[in-house]
């Protein structure tokens, strides 16, 4: 008997629990950020701050990636829907249309710096000093053909020195993000397009036909010299280390933490340094952005201030904490006028997306 | 007769030869099974060694000693009851301050930027903690032991490694900062007590393993308020009253089926009915327990009628016997035989549930959460997921960590095994 007067109990406990969790969603007095797992350690690092020093409670931040993290944010406006969301990527004109549609009408963009991408080796292997256009010949699906006429043919390369023969005879295997992961997004669109365009032929296409431009730049081989690694970058890390004759794709944050394991390769002759993504003359670099809803501004608690902490000189200045996690900022002029816009409150208007 | 003693002859000597063989074959069979709990054994053992030799330095923690100056001007108060000038004041400044007086020889602007990395940025707020609890410190002195940044925390548990310092995060100022400090004892390894109390940071040297604790303790209590009286309860009519049919025969399969089902789709299934329909918040123990109730809930079912079932039908007789009703014989006999089998089940089940991560991905307890959670309604994470989001971080510090982490997860698990054996070695009836 007492234990069926228990179950009883509990039942009714969880019950009022789940109907008073109902009442909660309704007043949410914590921000909720979601988006790109790139912003995330940048962002995660803001919110803390943010937390400790205005006593306010601190952000909820999700990895859900910048395509995910831009679905929830354009679901609709309400507590029920995140308040920012974290982009390695500007926002699409689709997204931006979604959002409309949804009702998120004011927007609030946010540039906040660059991540730079790096193609790295073990210390003990030999240093790489690759261009693009040596990037995508070793790792397209399909390549030029060899023998010089204008057709395409699946990747014939198995080692670097074919692709270009100052590079060492070694085996092409490269460790990197699988499809679902922005940094291989951006991988695919810097490095491999940007090497893309270097070819004339490839290039014309993408006046005539950009769908199959897209295609033959951004299309990564699957023949085994491309291994997907999964999305975490310290696992590529480790093996790097254990295979010296494979490089990685990562995030520069994390050639910064392993520069006693790991290095990285020079692209189009210049090394992926802090100073050299911020300038841009490493061009594997991507710009990271955040978005926030204006309409939340005043019914969820503190996203004003938050703005605020992220776009604060201490926070995305040039020696800011968000710079010694390996953001590397933007130029001092560029901080100014973002900054004075975003003060100002002004919001998106969709055009240039 | 000649013949039949010649047949038996050779069917001895047949015997005879085959039994060697039979004898090695038996000697193989045993050898193979020992070599596959050796086998297991070794995994375990690698796994344990790989674990602690990686997550024993992240119980001790870097401090440095410094003598504090609680300056009035340096922290910019004036009026010590202002709670705004509290909440303004410059308390990473007096840190700032302190570590410019104990190293005068460091006076350019960018050594003084390195000195300013010495000592972690969180401490700061722990200084304000401080002072907020005791005005009276004001403009008064103090030498406390503070936590170093997480650079210099991996540079000093390096220093002796046999390839060498890591230096690659700190430079030759702060080298030479530390190795002033090693000389006059004013740096040491202490007990990381940040690790056991706090909740989750981006600084590795402020990060702690407490706020995933609370959120998986929310996260399954609620898990065990629900599964088990609604497993119990399932368990008892399915076993007690159910009549055999064919009802009955979809209902067992299914729930057989419903315990080998992935974790994700729980997930999936939650993000869709309590997240999407029944609007619950993201991120909150409450949705994670809904959905880890609908994964343990097949476990604790199948055990408790396997429980129950073990109780002898005479038992059952004899109480309708002297004319207890059915729900008596349930009530005052089967249930209180068969519990020491349904806790050990809701045991396994709540262990499982514990090291769940997949489906609460999907409902969004896989976040950054800093503060301790208050209680089911607020957000949380769990401690694998703690230990997912620490493997994925870039900072070094983060990998001690995760190792860390891991030990006392397994440690949780242990003790829920072990009382799991416990309680069915103490409590078990056997007929």
């Amino acid at each position: 008997m007492k234990v069926f007067k228990n179950t009883v109990l509990a039942t009714a406990a969880v019950a009022a629990l789940v109907s008073g969790s109902q009442a909660l969603a309704a007043g949410r007095d914590y921000i909720s950020i979601v988006g790109s797992s790139t912003v995330y350690p940048f962002s995660t690092v803001v919110a803390e701050r943010f937390g400790k020093a205005t006593g306010n409670p601190t952000p909820k931040v999700e990895s859900t990636g910048t395509g995910g993290g831009m679905k929830m944010f354009c679901g609709g406006v309400g507590t029920s829907f995140a308040d920012i969301t974290n982009a390695s990527r500007r926002m699409k004109s689709s997204e931006f249309e979604d959002c409309q549609e949804n009702g998120v009408k004011d927007i609030i963009e946010v540039l906040i710096g660059y991540d730079g991408i790096v193609v790295a080796n073990s210390l003990e292997a030999e240093h790489f000093n690759l261009s693009r256009k040596d990037i995508f010949l070793a790792l397209a699906k399909q390549v030029p053909n060899p023998d010089g006429s204008e057709t395409l043919v699946p990747n014939p390369y198995t080692t670097w020195d074919e692709v270009n023969p100052e590079l060492p005879a070694q085996k092409i295997e490269v460790l990197g993000p699988p499809p679902t992961s922005g940094t291989r997004d951006a991988f695919a669109e810097l490095a491999m397009e940007g090497g893309c365009k270097a070819i004339g032929f490839i290039k014309a296409m993408k006046d005539s036909d950009e769908d199959k431009f897209k295609a033959v730049c951004h299309s990564i081989r699957e023949d085994g010299h491309y291994i997907e690694a999964g999305e975490n970058d310290n696992l590529i890390i480790q093996k790097l280390e254990a295979n010296p004759n494979a490089l990685g794709v990562f995030g520069f944050s994390f050639l910064d933490q392993n520069s006693d394991k790991v290095q990285g390769s020079h692209i189009e002759g210049v090394e992926p340094t802090f100073e050299a993504i911020g300038n841009k003359s490493y061009t594997v670099s991507r710009p990271l952005y955040f978005y926030a809803k204006k309409a939340h501004i005043g019914v969820v608690p503190g996203i004003q201030a938050f703005i605020a902490e992220f776009t604060s000189e201490k926070a995305w200045g040039e020696d800011g904490y968000l710079a010694e996690k390996g953001m590397i900022p933007l130029g001092d002029e560029l901080r100014e006028q973002l900054g004075s816009a975003v003060r100002n409150g002004e919001t998106m208007t969709g055009e240039g997306l | 007769m000649n013949n039949t003693t010649e047949q038996q002859h050779q069917i001895a000597e047949r015997v005879a030869r085959g039994l060697k063989r039979r004898y090695r074959a038996e000697r193989r069979f045993r050898l193979y099974g020992i070599l596959s709990i050796a086998f297991g054994l070794l995994a375990v053992l690698v796994l344990f060694t790989d674990i602690i030799s990686k997550g024993a330095g992240a119980f001790r923690q870097t401090y440095v000693q410094l003598t504090l100056q609680y300056d009035a001007d340096v922290l910019g108060i004036s009026d010590i009851n202002d709670e705004r000038q509290l909440a303004l004041a410059d308390y990473q400044g007096v840190i700032n301050q302190a570590l410019y007086e104990r190293f005068p020889q460091y006076s350019s602007r960018k050594d003084k930027r390195e000195l300013k990395k010495v000592i972690s940025n969180g401490e700061g707020y722990e200084i304000r903690d401080r002072l907020v609890a005791n005005p009276s410190l004001l403009n008064q002195s103090e030498t406390l032991w503070l936590v170093t940044d997480d650079d210099v925390d991996t540079y000093y548990k390096s220093i002796g490694d046999d390839d060498g310092a890591f230096t690659g995060r700190v430079s030759e100022t702060i080298q030479s900062v530390v190795g002033e400090l090693i000389d006059s004892g004013d740096i040491d390894l202490r007990l990381n007590v940040n690790f056991f109390t706090r909740g989750d940071s981006r600084e590795p040297e402020q990060a702690g393993i407490w706020g995933a604790a609370v959120g998986s303790f929310f996260t399954l209590l609620i898990t065990l308020a629900l599964s088990f009286p609604i497993g119990v309860a399932a368990a008892i009519y399915l076993e007690e009253f159910a009549p055999r049919n064919r009802w009955t025969d979809i209902i067992e399969v299914n729930i057989n089926n419903l315990a080998a089902v992935p974790s994700i789709i729980f997930g999936l299934l939650g993000l869709a009915i309590f997240i999407n329909f029944f609007g619950i918040p993201r991120s909150v123990p409450i949705v994670g327990g809904l959905v880890l109730t609908l994964m343990t809930l097949p476990t604790i079912i199948i055990s408790s009628r396997a429980a129950i079932k073990a109780v002898p039908p005479s038992i059952r007789e004899a109480a309708i016997g002297i004319g207890a009703s059915p729900m008596q014989v349930v009530m005052h006999h089967v249930l209180p035989l068969a519990m020491p089998g349904m806790l050990t089940g809701a045991i396994i089940g709540m262990a499982q549930a514990l090291g769940e991560t997949a489906p609460l991905l999907m409902i969004g307890m896989v976040a950054f959460i800093v503060d301790i959670p208050s209680g089911p309604a607020s957000p949380a994470t769990v401690l694998p997921v703690q230990i997912f989001l620490w493997a994925d971080s870039p900072e070094r510090a983060f990998v001690e960590k995760t190792s860390a982490a891991i030990m006392v997860l397994l440690t949780f698990l242990i003790i829920m095994n072990a009382s799991a054996v416990w309680l069915r070695k103490r409590l078990e009836r056997r007929w």
